[in-house]
């Protein structure tokens, strides 16, 4: 039975291994073949990171209580500026949790050919695999720092603050796929740009930090409105995204049509332009890594 | 209607020596150039045969030079030669984590490649765990492990430990684990690197015993590295001989072994070089000679257990003030090291020194050894290691009386044993 297969498909080879993939060869089938591959890397990078801790993923809810609390103190108390009329705590832990996701999203597949070099060294499987796992188990932390969020919304709403739950929170979703598929695409134009020469890397923690702060997380982007540095603001394709998510939760926010429009097409340009790139890198950056 | 599951067509591939940085961005910009204007890539016009030993002209070396060879559907392929011969590049190319600089390849069916055990192994995750993990990354679904979950951990004899985080496995269990998931593959092509190397004599046999079951039993195409001559006439149909990034020969196991074996030997009792500008070395020391010396009195003799052997060793110091000392590793052909020995640590003049290791005879079991020579400074730092410098073939000289099978061990030393 085999051989006839064999003989009928005479000439008909599985795999062609050239010096150079062709530009636009995505191969995406592969990558859904080892789909289960995908979900152990999930598994293993969530498992992994908290054994032998006593809290577990509690870690997951410290660390942004801990920045809320910087940020009511620094922007709140300090700086004194307003949150569109927002409950100050909602306000920060909202922006904390979507900007953690993006963040995280970038820095880990940013370093996807350079971290994992052992592995890809020894056995063949589709490069990509490993930053997809990497936005998926993100998610999971981003949906614990959601909860919590929800958590404290319900609890301010016994204060007298009233929780109002409307279709748009149906786009939340949608929204968080924007800012991850925005963290994939920068990341893997990164790793691929950094394989042979690091220096792009070692400008990426920097420009995360900065990319906070032109991004409305501690501050609303009606606090900038009349300001000149504004654009610097508005042209973060990220911008966008954040007020939306803040609208949807808050019914309080500077949303344009336009304005997500323009996320949505940056996003599927940096998705795009980012899989080519990794796609003509993944074949023999072994050499240079 | 051909039986041709792979089929490699005149594949190069290219290395650079050296560290990426500067140098290495102006060659960038250069081949970007010569690309823009259309001109092909002047860097691969240059570019050394893969010798180590000698130090080359050129920053490109070629670690692979149009390698071309078929394996048919079910056969085992052996690939033999010596360190350094571009028997892990190819496998590299093979499986797919590296591309060839020049020709290609083409493949029918699935390849699962082994060429280290336990890739993808977390330390902290149960032995459980990484039998899906590791499994995965080498290709089987989930369900296919676990369907064969049982049989893995039998056949690795790890039954207790399975939910223990596998960082606290002994080194024999952990690698036993590793190949028990790969052995489990069932691709239908798969490459195999000296991972038999690895475990206690009794876990060899189980894997050489499950290899041989997976190509006769189950017709599944195998590529097969190893220094192990035996496991290699065991398990293979054919040998493909490698040196220097060529292929020398391919044919039947037996004839291509025994010209390896030839080869090794024959050309290497002495290595001697009269001009230092061409001599293997550095600035700091040069090897002049090192050559075999067995002490026969004809020399159309053969080595045999019974011979003395003095390996001679001329060098050129440059150094002044340093103890130097000679030091010598003797390895089997399956590259494992048999003896160590060291010179005491001499403060040495610079010019010619010379030194012998005299092998007694009545040591060394029958086979084939190779030396290698490394040079010493103060007792601690290496100045110049020398590998495979020379080899020889100890041959078996027993009384045409009783046992004719091999004789087990590294060595055969004439110790006193009596019985009363």
């Amino acid at each position: 039975m085999k051989d006839a297969v064999l003989n009928n498909a005479q000439e008909q080879w599985d795999i062609i291994l050239e010096p150079k993939n062709s530009f636009f060869k995505l191969n995406l089938r592969e990558v859904w073949r080892y789909r289960d591959l995908m979900w152990l890397f999930v598994r293993r990078d969530f498992v992994a990171q908290y054994k032998q801790t006593i809290l577990g993923p509690v870690w997951h809810i410290i660390q942004p209580l801990l920045t809320t609390l910087i940020f009511l103190f620094l922007f709140g108390t300090v700086a004194k500026i307003g949150t569109d009329g927002i409950e100050p705590t909602l306000f920060y832990m909202s922006g904390i949790a979507i900007w953690n996701y993006f963040a995280a999203c970038l820095t880990s597949t940013s370093s996807t050919f350079v971290t994992n070099a052992s592995i890809f060294g020894k056995v063949y499987f589709p490069r990509l695999v490993i930053p997809f796992s990497v936005v998926i188990s993100n998610i999971i932390r981003f949906g614990i720092q959601f909860g919590l969020l929800l958590m404290f919304m319900i609890g301010f709403a016994f204060k007298g603050v009233p929780m109002v739950i409307t279709f748009y929170w149906l786009y939340i979703p949608l929204l968080v796929l924007l800012m991850a598929g925005i963290g994939f695409g920068l990341g893997i134009i990164i790793s691929s740009l950094t394989t042979k020469y690091r220096d792009m890397a070692l400008l990426l923690t920097f420009a995360v930090q900065l990319g906070m702060y032109i991004t409305p997380i501690a501050y609303p982007l009606s606090f900038l409105a009349t300001k000149k540095y504004e654009w610097l603001v508005t042209v973060n394709p990220l911008s966008p995204i954040v007020e939306a998510f803040r609208y949807c939760l808050f019914g309080h926010a500077t949303v344009s049509i336009g304005g997500l429009l323009y996320s949505i097409i940056f996003m599927i340009f940096v998705v795009v332009l980012g899989m080519l790139i990794f796609n003509k890198v993944e074949k023999d950056f072994m050499d240079t890594v | 209607m051909s039986n041709i599951v792979i089929e490699v067509n005149n594949i190069s591939k290219q290395y650079r020596l050296g560290q990426i940085g500067t140098g290495s961005l102006a060659h960038d910009i250069n081949r970007w150039w010569y690309r823009i204007r259309g001109k092909d890539d002047p860097y691969m016009k240059i570019g050394e045969e893969n010798e180590r030993i000698t130090k080359g002209n050129s920053e490109y070396v070629w670690a692979l030079q149009n390698v071309d060879f078929k394996v048919e559907h079910g056969k085992v392929m052996g690939i033999i030669g010596r360190n350094g011969a571009g028997k892990s590049t190819l496998l590299k190319i093979l499986s797919r984590t590296t591309a060839p600089t020049k020709g290609d390849v083409k493949i029918k069916g699935r390849v699962a490649s082994l060429l280290e055990v336990g890739t993808g192994f977390h330390p902290e995750l149960t032995g459980r765990e990484n039998i899906f993990l590791n499994g995965a990354i080498l290709g089987m679904t989930k369900n296919e492990i676990k369907t064969k979950f049982d049989d893995i951990v039998s056949f690795a004899g790890v039954e207790r430990y399975i939910d223990t985080p596998v960082k606290r496995y002994s080194s024999g269990m952990y690698v036993r684990l590793a190949f028990s998931v790969a052995a489990h593959l069932e691709p239908e092509i798969l490459i195999v690197d000296e991972v038999l190397a690895v475990g206690d004599a009794e876990f060899q046999k189980k894997c050489l015993g499950k290899m041989k079951d997976v190509s006769s039993n189950e017709g599944r195409t195998i590529l097969f590295v190893s220094h192990n001559m035996t496991a290699i006439k065991n398990l293979c149909d054919t040998v493909l001989y490698m040196r220097n990034g060529k292929v020398v020969e391919v044919g039947p196991t037996n004839n291509v072994i025994n010209n390896y074996l030839s080869h090794y030997v024959n050309s290497s009792l002495r290595q001697a070089f009269a001009d230092p500008a061409e001599a293997p070395g550095n600035e700091l020391v040069k090897i002049k000679r090192i050559e075999v010396c067995p002490q026969l009195e004809s020399e159309l003799n053969p080595i045999t257990v019974n011979t003395a052997i003095d390996v001679e060793i001329e060098f050129w110091n440059y150094l002044d003030g340093k103890q130097i000392n000679l030091s010598l590793h003797l390895y089997t052909i399956a590259q494992e090291c048999v003896f160590n020995v060291g010179t005491p640590a001499l403060n040495l003049s610079k010019g010619l020194h010379k030194g012998v290791c005299k092998i007694p005879a009545n040591l060394l079991n029958d086979g084939i050894y190779s030396v290698s020579l490394m040079v010493v400074a103060d007792k601690s730092y290496p100045l110049y290691n020398y590998e495979n410098a020379v080899s020889f073939e100890v041959q078996e000289n027993r009384d045409a009386s009783g046992w004719h099978g091999k004789w087990p061990g590294f060595v055969r030393p004439n110790l006193e044993f009596n019985l009363e």
